[in-house]
């Protein structure tokens, strides 16, 4: 591949994204969060932070700056954690998870800095992430608009609309980033309403897409670093993902959603990520 | 000067300002040609054209938005309470064919809860002119107001001289009385406007009061009103639920004042669809009709008074 990670880089994502995931677990230990949602995005918020988006510390009001919206609002406790590692939050913020004292809650809020919008009704991102990439062409600007949507949201009418409007407008500084594990709320994607065949419906709305797995990085970095795909096309990377990733117990189980565990409970599942990822280390 | 015109000339004195549309140009059909990529036309998609707007708005611009008002309030409500309400951005809903003045086209396009709605949004404003004129003299301050708002779009001609000092929350007092003072906004001013005159040639003494923004809304000429006239009368083309009636129940309780208010309005139905004038009668709603009730009322005042 061309861009063949560095394997220094490759270990810095995964600890990173490790580290991310122990944070999930302490918020799923203080009263609990989507802890199935987040795990599932983890790795992608990971990488799209550390080695794709124009996101900083120091930069987190320049117009110059890339935007993230993370649609499918309920993953939130992945931004959180990732902020809290890059710095855009103190970590200490986090034992703060629901208390009336501070806005770490269930969904994403702009009290939070690097949270750009409030989101957590499903369907709304893509319009807004539109509005966005729509006035940073009229200023001639080339910031790029990534907006995280979950498979399930996919049910949403509102998601279609914007998309001929994104197509229409030709926003190829748009990216689009399908969560796609494949599950939603209480079932199975394809069991209630089925979204297959995915790709070409969202060719047929002008999109230019690719699919990626969604916890590899190295496949991110492939497909990430030749966007826009397509001139005047928006892009679309379909995410395979699997809910709960990291947690061998709870991946890809529909009851896993949310989570709740006690402070036992989340200690003993944060060993367990550790050595799992002592074992994905050891094989790069 | 019209709506387009003023429009026109605001939004080309400030770079902000984005005029948008979910494909209903009837106000703004020579927008597109003075305003290039300042003008966004997102199709019939209300709902996606308030997300856009606020993504436009985050990154400072001023948009201004056009649709159908039953379709703009009811149709995308929840965009515009979660996405503008929420974030309290500065977007401007011009919400056309309100009330009465969609006509003959059915109960699907008649907005007689848009006021309902939009006032019980968080920091939302809320603009209802009575006519062109009104609407031309409140624009400009709605336009450059930090905060969102919601225009009842309205282009009837004027039937008098308006005021033409604007201040959002201040209600445009167009006479005092003793007998009767009567509240008005929007589309049915012309007839309140009449009522006032028969009732005047009658012998009575009495108030009209346009109230131009119904959020805020003028509480001290309300009140004053309520504390000197016997009664008050309140005429809208909107649901008594949620409209200006319901306003000055919820103002009356807070401030503890007991009055006798007539209401003319829409309890709990739609209208017979008919061209505006058709309506009027139907509906009970012209001068005259409205006038020879407040005149029954304030007889059966004066008699329940003797006793």
């Amino acid at each position: 591949m061309d861009n063949h990670m560095e394997k220094h880089a490759l270990i810095r994502l995964k600890e990173r994204a490790l580290k991310v995931r122990g944070h999930i677990l302490g918020m799923a230990a203080r009263g609990g969060c989507f802890v199935g949602s987040a795990l599932s995005c983890t790795d992608l918020v990971v990488f799209l932070y550390s080695r794709f988006l124009n996101i900083a510390k120091d930069n987190l009001n320049d117009p110059g700056r890339d935007y993230l919206f993370l649609s499918k609002g309920h993953a939130v406790p992945v931004l959180y954690g990732t902020f809290a590692e890059l710095g855009f939050i103190h970590p200490g913020r986090l034992k703060n998870h629901l208390s009336t004292d501070d806005s770490v809650y269930w969904h994403p809020n702009r009290d939070i800095p690097g949270i750009e919008f409030h989101s957590g009704s499903l369907g709304h991102m893509l319009a807004v992430a539109s509005g966005v990439a729509l006035e940073c062409k009229m200023k001639k600007q080339d910031n790029r608009i990534v907006v995280i949507v979950g498979d399930g949201e996919l049910n949403e009418g509102s998601v279609w609309e914007a998309l001929l409007i994104a197509s229409a407008y030709r926003l190829d500084n748009l990216v689009i980033v399908v969560d796609r594990n494949r599950l939603q709320a209480n079932a199975g994607t394809e069991d209630l309403i089925p979204l297959e065949p995915l790709i070409p419906k969202l060719q047929a709305f002008g999109m230019s897409v690719k699919s990626i797995d969604g916890h590899d990085f190295q496949d991110m970095e492939d497909v990430f670093s030749n966007i826009p795909f397509e001139a005047d096309r928006p892009g679309v990377v379909i995410a395979h993902t699997i809910r709960g990733k990291g947690l061998p117990e709870i991946e890809d189980r529909v009851d896993k959603w949310f989570c709740k565990y006690s402070d036992e409970e989340a200690g003993r599942l944060i060993k367990a990520l550790k050595s799992s990822n002592e074992r994905l280390l050891e094989a790069i | 000067m019209n709506y387009e015109e003023l429009l026109k000339e605001i939004v080309l004195s400030d770079e902000r300002f984005v005029v948008m549309t979910a494909e209903n140009r009837s106000a703004i059909r020579n927008i597109p040609e003075c305003l290039g990529e300042r003008f966004i036309d997102v199709g019939i998609a209300e709902q996606s054209m308030i997300g856009i707007a606020a993504g436009l708005a985050l990154r400072g611009r001023i948009p201004v938005v056009h649709a159908l008002s039953a379709f703009l309030t009811m149709r995308a409500f929840e965009f515009i309470r979660t996405d503008i309400g929420i974030a309290g951005l500065p977007i401007k809903l011009v919400g056309a064919f309100p009330g009465f003045l969609s006509e003959a086209n059915g109960p699907t396009h008649q907005a007689i809860e848009d006021i309902a709605l939009m006032r019980g949004i968080p920091s939302m404003n809320v603009f209802c002119p009575s006519d062109e004129e009104d609407m031309l003299i409140g624009l400009e301050t709605i336009l450059k107001s930090p905060r969102p708002s919601y225009i009842r779009f309205n282009d009837l001609e004027s039937s008098v001289k308006h005021d033409n000092v604007f201040h959002t929350g201040r209600a445009e007092i167009l006479s005092e009385g003793e007998d009767i003072t009567i509240l008005t906004y929007g589309t049915l001013f012309r007839e309140a406007n009449r009522a006032m005159r028969l009732l005047e040639a009658e012998g009575k003494s009495v108030g009209l009061i346009n109230l131009r923004t119904l959020k805020p809304i003028d509480e001290e000429t309300i009140i004053n009103a309520a504390m000197q006239t016997s009664l008050l009368v309140t005429v809208e083309d909107h649901f008594l639920a949620g409209g200006l009636f319901s306003i000055l129940g919820e103002m009356f309780l807070r401030h503890n004042v007991t009055c006798r208010v007539l209401p003319f309005g829409l309890d709990e139905r739609w209208f017979r669809p008919a061209m505006l004038q058709d309506i009027l009668e139907c509906e009970g709603l012209t001068g005259e009709k409205i006038a020879d009730k407040i005149l029954k009322e304030s007889e059966k005042y004066a008699e329940y008074i003797k006793v």
